[in-house]
């Protein structure tokens, strides 16, 4: 069942029992939490996901708790437990959406090992992914906001998950991160998009995400094979450009960007040659997501 | 051994693992999450060429824990190989102990565990030659305040432990076994003598089989904190399992505990290793141990809390009085560690650091749970 079936009653019953099993493929979490508004956040988010069975194997079993005690009473705060242990700080109860998303990345980086799990965007056309590593501020999660309002399929914003026999990378679809002044520049560039109310005052400034587009989701199953390597590089004043970058550099930023590139010794390096062997790598300049949209629809048109 | 945990039954018997229901997966890598033994179970499963029947999903779980228990093994090897270099100008053995020892000495204890911490051991007269030459290779000390200070270097069988600031491991530097002010009282430059080498590693010594299964009883039986418990009772399972195939073992044991002080450690594990993972013992081993043994009430005192306590610290095997019991062996760890008066002065001194709240947490509630990484 899909969870725009759910009504709000049902989905809060779900999540306060925790009985919530989404299928995040290739993950499944089981979710619970005693807070109104994250089913309400739920619900817009993950409408296009499925849920699984109650007695179906969950990979995570995350929960999102309001603190209790006379110092939550005044200032409501609310904590992440994996698999009934706390983990990290409590935050304000308003960021309790996003603290999920994030329990949940954390989540598959600590223990997907199965995977080559990069922090890089990961979008695909016509068969071809480009994965667009990067450290936090290039504007990797506001191309790939972009990009996906204009005909790019999701597969994900922050994880990418390397399949080291396959050579395939997957995502899980799930929604956006966008941050500060992206919220609105994504606002203006795609004013259908859906997302959730700005969230001020967190760890990363105000936030807030946005939906993947219908198409994407629904082909969330479907691997991809990577084509570019392309490292984002945003400044308010630049001129858009792709240039080829050094195929070393980008072997670098790879390692340094997995999270779990040591876990998997002679195997993630041998992982990270194939995949650079098989890409082409590019540095990207830009400060314009019109600009951005016009050069990547001719890289992927085959003029480069 | 029918009311042990899914994960406990299932490392005795992997065969168990054909037959288990979708909800039974999903609580078994849970288990084995928390315990800290889902690698080895994954090594026992593929020891016993059961991974095939392995649902896909649990079965990537497992593989992902077995991957990352070598990474930690391999890393280890490198971390021993470092500190062997960095005490290279020190004329002195040093002793591995415990996690560390069990991998150099390629003991099937070793298999798919987890590592974090290196443990050595030094003569105390060396400690300061030692520390100023890990301090040389970019070791730093990680316990500034005065007071803390005090209480390791004063009454602690080890320094504050030691962070690389590079590779950001740790290295817990002893002396001896148990803190200078415990109750036991060890006989250490015994444990010295019998150390045996490491092949091929120049001053690299491993305690003597019957020593190193003493000092991981002694370790396990007054630890406070029980969260690698069932993990470290199942290290001593499978010594006593390996070295009690080799003919001297056994007949060594009970003898070496009452010279070494540790005949009461060493009754609690072959007791609680007999009784939760049915760990074979001779039953002279048992006999010789008889006199001395705790008053029957403090048995079944220790009975409760141990079966309990050696169980995984999760949710669903916590039963009546498993917070009872965590807090009475929290309790007792402390009063074995040092005499009364210098455990209320302890505890007063943390209690006025760390305000009053804090305090009253410190007295009575275990250590708070580690945040995960």
């Amino acid at each position: 069942m899909k969870i725009s079936n759910y009504s709000h009653e049902q989905l809060t019953r779900r999540l306060e029992g925790g009985e919530l099993l989404l299928d995040l493929k290739p993950f499944v979490t089981r979710i619970r939490s005693n807070i109104p508004g994250i089913a309400r956040d739920i619900a817009l988010m993950y409408a296009g996901f499925e849920t699984c069975p109650e007695d179906a194997f969950a990979d995570f079993h995350v929960a999102v708790i309001r603190e209790s005690g006379l110092l939550n009473w005044m200032k409501p705060r609310a904590r992440f437990y994996f698999d009934g242990r706390p983990s990290f700080i409590p935050l304000p109860v308003s960021q309790s959406f996003a603290m999920l998303e994030w329990g949940l990345n954390w989540c598959v980086a600590a223990h997907g090992h199965q995977y080559l799990i990069i922090h890089a965007a990961v979008i695909e056309r016509e068969g071809r992914a480009a994965i667009l590593p990067g450290a936090p501020g290039a504007g990797k999660s506001t191309l790939c906001a972009g990009l996906i309002n204009r005909g790019w399929r999701l597969l994900s914003d922050e994880l990418a998950l390397l399949d080291l026999d396959s050579g395939l990378v997957c995502g899980m679809c799930r929604p956006v991160n966008l941050k500060n002044a992206s919220i609105d520049v994504i606002r203006r560039f795609a004013p259908h998009a859906v997302m959730t109310g700005p969230v001020p005052d967190t760890t990363k400034g105000t936030i807030a995400l946005m939906r993947p587009p219908e198409e994407s989701i629904a082909a969330r199953d479907a691997p991809a094979r990577p084509a570019w390597i392309i490292v984002p590089d945003y400044s308010p004043e630049a001129s858009p450009e792709l240039v080829p970058h050094d195929r070393a550099l980008a072997f670098m930023l790879l390692a340094e960007q997995s999270f779990n590139y040591d876990i998997h010794g002679t195997n993630g390096f041998a992982a990270i040659a194939r995949l650079i062997d098989a890409c082409h790598c590019y540095r990207f300049s830009y400060s314009n997501l019109e600009d951005a949209v016009r050069i990547f629809d001719r890289l992927a048109g085959g003029c480069e | 051994m029918s009311g042990n945990a899914l994960i406990t039954r299932a490392l005795l018997l992997p065969s168990l693992v054909t037959g288990l229901s979708v909800p039974e997966w999903d609580l078994l890598v849970r288990q084995g999450r928390r315990a800290n033994l889902l690698a080895r179970l994954a090594h026992r499963i593929i020891e016993q060429q059961l991974m095939d029947r392995v649902p896909p999903r649990p079965r990537s779980h497992l593989l992902s824990a077995l991957r990352m228990a070598d990474r930690q093994s391999s890393a280890m090897r490198w971390e021993v190989e470092c500190i062997l270099r960095a005490l290279a100008g020190v004329d002195e053995r040093v002793i591995l102990l415990k996690g560390a020892a069990y991998l150099l000495s390629d003991l099937p204890t070793a298999k798919g565990r987890t590592f974090a911490d290196v443990d050595i051991l030094v003569p105390k007269q060396r400690i300061a030659e030692v520390e100023s030459q890990l301090m040389l290779h970019g070791w730093q000390g990680t316990h500034h305040d005065d007071y803390d200070q005090r209480y390791y270097r004063q009454w602690m069988h080890e320094i504050p432990p030691l962070r690389h600031v590079k590779r950001g491991t740790s290295i817990d530097v002893h002396h001896t076994v148990l803190p200078e002010s415990a109750r036991l009282k060890i006989n250490t430059a015994l444990l010295f003598q019998s150390a045996i080498a490491v092949p091929g590693h120049g001053r690299l010594y491993v305690l003597a089989p019957v020593d190193m299964v003493l000092h991981s009883a002694t370790h396990l039986f007054h630890e406070g904190t029980l969260e690698n418990g069932l993990r470290d009772l199942f290290d001593l399972d499978s010594l006593l399992r390996h070295f009690g195939a080799r003919p001297d073992f056994w007949k060594q044991l009970v003898p070496r505990a009452t010279e070494l002080g540790m005949r009461r450690p060493l009754y609690y594990a072959l007791r609680y290793c007999s009784k939760i993972l049915n760990t074979p013992i001779p039953v002279e081993v048992i006999n010789e141990l008889e006199p001395g043994k705790p008053a029957p009430i403090v048995s079944s005192m220790m009975d409760f809390c141990y079966q309990r306590a050696l169980s995984p610290q999760h949710g669903s095997c916590s039963t009546k009085g498993s917070r009872l019991a965590t807090t009475f062996l929290y309790i007792r760890s402390h009063w074995l560690r040092m005499p009364f008066p210098l455990l209320v002065q302890h505890l007063l001194r943390k209690a006025m650091r760390n305000s009053t709240a804090r305090a009253w947490e410190t007295l009575f509630t275990p250590a708070p749970e580690k945040p995960e990484p």
